[in-house]
């Protein structure tokens, strides 16, 4: 794929590579997610996904390679805080929520706004605040168990909160990494569905290996091999794909 | 949620609120037994169990401030007792100061030891330090100050875990050795004593011990309140979120080191101010208060009382510490092996601790039924055997 303007992307990843004692985890890999886009992230074990993340979210900082957010910021400067300041969410493999809060407060830590002690500490919640947080628990199907223990959720529940946490964080890209580990059948359509009335408003990258579920989210793919990109298209031209192919079905 | 006024969510609270009304009871009724009940009387009190159990009192307070950054942010401090005895040298060296020419060699400008140390002059670090102000500024400023210069490298380089806990050892280590040093000026092994008055009321007076017993009972209650309010708000939301999940928070957008930063220094600034009433009770401070032993005690107390309740710190700290003055006096070698045996049991048998343990809170309420069925009888009148 050519070189898209800087500016139409939400996401810009040129030539990254980063290594852990000689293992190249990204080798020159590039990206181009544009804004409002929803893209698939496909690859098997070890192929550099998780290590894209942590890129993008400021956890490791790349040897070489640019990355840019909304048309230019530069992301290798910043760290993690910043990061999500500016406005990328990101969900976790597992499921992190924060078990000893409720359902209720982990949304509002994860709520817009000012994030320093002291605006923190005389923090108090507006009604208006109050209504996006109730029609959050509406969009994740959680609005009763509002008050329960985050602890208590089931597995696909806790993932749903997760990305319910995003929401309330108002990014303009969630990165989304396997949202559908360890789901139903029943489950995964709907979160299916919820990502993609999602990415209506927002650009939204997910990782994942689920192929129905990729399917069921019809958007252009990218397969990542040995931290690159291998190919990209929609699943079908993908799927299709020599390369690809030999990748996924081995040797 | 709504939001309630702290009073009610505090009265809404029974364990709080039972602990912070027998703490404001207690700061009136105490002085009253023990200064205007005669000597002679049963209800009398007298003076040196009051100085006793103002020194659990300020045990207290230094409980609670670690409980704030262990029970709900996580950060296992082993060396708070670096910050109370912080507090405790400044408040010591006022005291010093006040000596004057009332000590042993009569000059009115140097303590003692200096004399003895044969110093000329008073070093610079303890100018200001006869002023009542400047002292009671210190000993908020001193473990203030080293809690956020020590927080600020130690949590920017994220810096947690047990690694975190063995530099807070460290650096109460380091203070004990440099404070045991002679020429540091701060009384070498002997620390600061003989203390004679705090803005001219006698230290030994029944009444100056009666008001700071009542004072270190205040300073509990201020202590809790103001730990109390921190957690209730979003911001203790947040370091609990820290505690369970430190870099989930972060990628909320926290900067997890700020607010490790703040719960550390306001909770040094408490074991500061604990320290300070602590000294003028027991008439000394000398270097063995920043021992790493003493450090983790306090870790002890809250741990049995329920870490992460605010309440619970209070309650062990008073339950170990009067269990300590009970056997080091009947079982004296004895000691150390219950401290630790209390470690274990607390660990392995009571994780929440006295305060967060079912059973124990079960029983309790079996008590009070009992005690209230006494009491009024009539009110339980319907309910059978009412024993």
């Amino acid at each position: 794929m050519s070189k898209p303007n800087t500016s139409d992307t939400i996401l810009y990843l040129d030539g990254v590579s980063v290594s852990f004692d000689g293992f190249k985890a990204l080798n020159n890999l590039s990206l181009y997610i544009m804004k409002g886009e929803l893209r698939a992230i496909i690859g098997p074990n070890g192929a550099g996904k998780t290590t894209m993340m942590d890129v993008i979210t400021g956890k490791t900082r790349p040897d070489t390679g640019i990355v840019q957010f909304d048309g230019g910021i530069d992301l290798t400067e910043l760290d993690e805080a910043a990061i999500a300041n500016l406005g990328i969410g990101r969900k976790f493999q597992k499921p992190t929520v924060f078990e000893n809060h409720t359902v209720f407060d982990n949304l509002e830590l994860a709520l817009a706004g000012g994030r320093r002690p002291h605006q923190s500490l005389f923090f108090r919640i507006s009604a208006e605040q109050m209504d996006r947080i109730d029609a959050v628990l509406n969009t994740i199907s959680l609005t009763s168990q509002r008050n329960d223990q985050a602890g208590s959720l089931s597995h696909g529940q806790k993932q749903w909160l997760e990305i319910g946490m995003l929401l309330m964080q108002d990014p303009d890209l969630l990165l989304v990494d396997e949202p559908v580990a360890g789901m139903t059948d029943a489950e995964t359509e709907t979160t299916a569905h919820l990502l993609k009335s999602i990415a209506q408003t927002r650009s939204v990258v997910v990782v994942e290996h689920d192929m129905v579920f990729v399917r069921a989210l019809d958007c252009r793919v990218n397969v990542l091999h040995e931290g690159s990109v291998l190919a990209e298209g929609s699943l079908e031209v993908v799927q299709n794909n020599e390369q690809v192919i030999e990748v996924y079905l081995g040797r | 949620m709504a939001h309630q006024p702290m009073i009610l969510r505090i009265l809404s609270d029974r364990k709080a609120a039972m602990i912070l009304g027998i703490l404001l009871v207690g700061a009136f009724l105490v002085p009253v037994l023990n200064l205007l009940v005669p000597e002679g009387s049963a209800l009398h009190m007298p003076s040196y169990i009051v100085t006793l159990m103002g020194k659990y009192l300020t045990y207290a307070l230094l409980a609670i401030s670690v409980d704030l950054v262990w029970g709900y942010c996580g950060i296992l401090s082993l060396g708070h007792g670096a910050f109370f005895a912080l507090g405790g040298y400044a408040m010591g060296m006022y005291m010093m100061r006040r000596i004057g020419d009332r000590g042993v060699y009569g000059n009115p400008e140097l303590p003692d030891f200096m004399v003895f140390l044969n110093w000329q002059e008073l070093p610079w670090y303890w100018y200001g330090f006869d002023n009542f102000g400047f002292a009671l500024l210190m000993v908020v400023l001193a473990p203030g100050l080293l809690a956020f210069v020590f927080g600020w490298f130690a949590f920017r380089s994220r810096v947690t875990g047990v690694y975190l806990s063995i530099i807070t050892q460290a650096m109460t280590y380091a203070l004990l050795l440099a404070f045991f040093r002679n020429d540091m000026g701060f009384g070498g092994n002997n620390g600061l004593t003989d203390f004679k008055d705090i803005i001219g009321f006698n230290l030994q007076s029944d009444g100056m011990r009666a008001t700071l017993f009542s004072l270190s009972a205040l300073a509990v209650v201020g202590g809790y309140l103001v730990c109390r309010f921190i957690v209730d708000s979003r911001l203790g939301r947040v370091i609990i979120a820290i505690r369970d999940g430190e870099s989930r928070t972060r990628f909320l957008g926290y900067r997890v080191e700020y607010y490790k930063l703040f719960v550390f220094t306001v909770s040094a600034v408490l074991a500061g101010i604990a320290g300070a009433l602590y000294v003028p009770q027991v008439g000394i401070i000398n270097p063995s208060e920043f021992s790493p032993a003493n450090s983790i005690e306090i870790v002890i107390w809250v741990a049995l009382g329920g870490r992460g309740t605010l309440v619970g710190p209070i309650i062990g700290a008073l339950a170990v510490n009067y269990a300590k003055t009970y056997f080091t006096g009947a079982l004296p070698e004895a000691w150390l092996f219950m401290l630790g045996g209390l470690f274990i049991v607390a660990t392995l048998f009571l994780p929440k601790g006295i305060v967060g343990t079912q059973a124990i809170l079960d029983a309790f309420e079996r008590q009070r039924l009992r005690l209230a069925k006494f009491l009024r009888p009539h009110e339980y009148a319907g309910e059978g055997e009412g024993r």
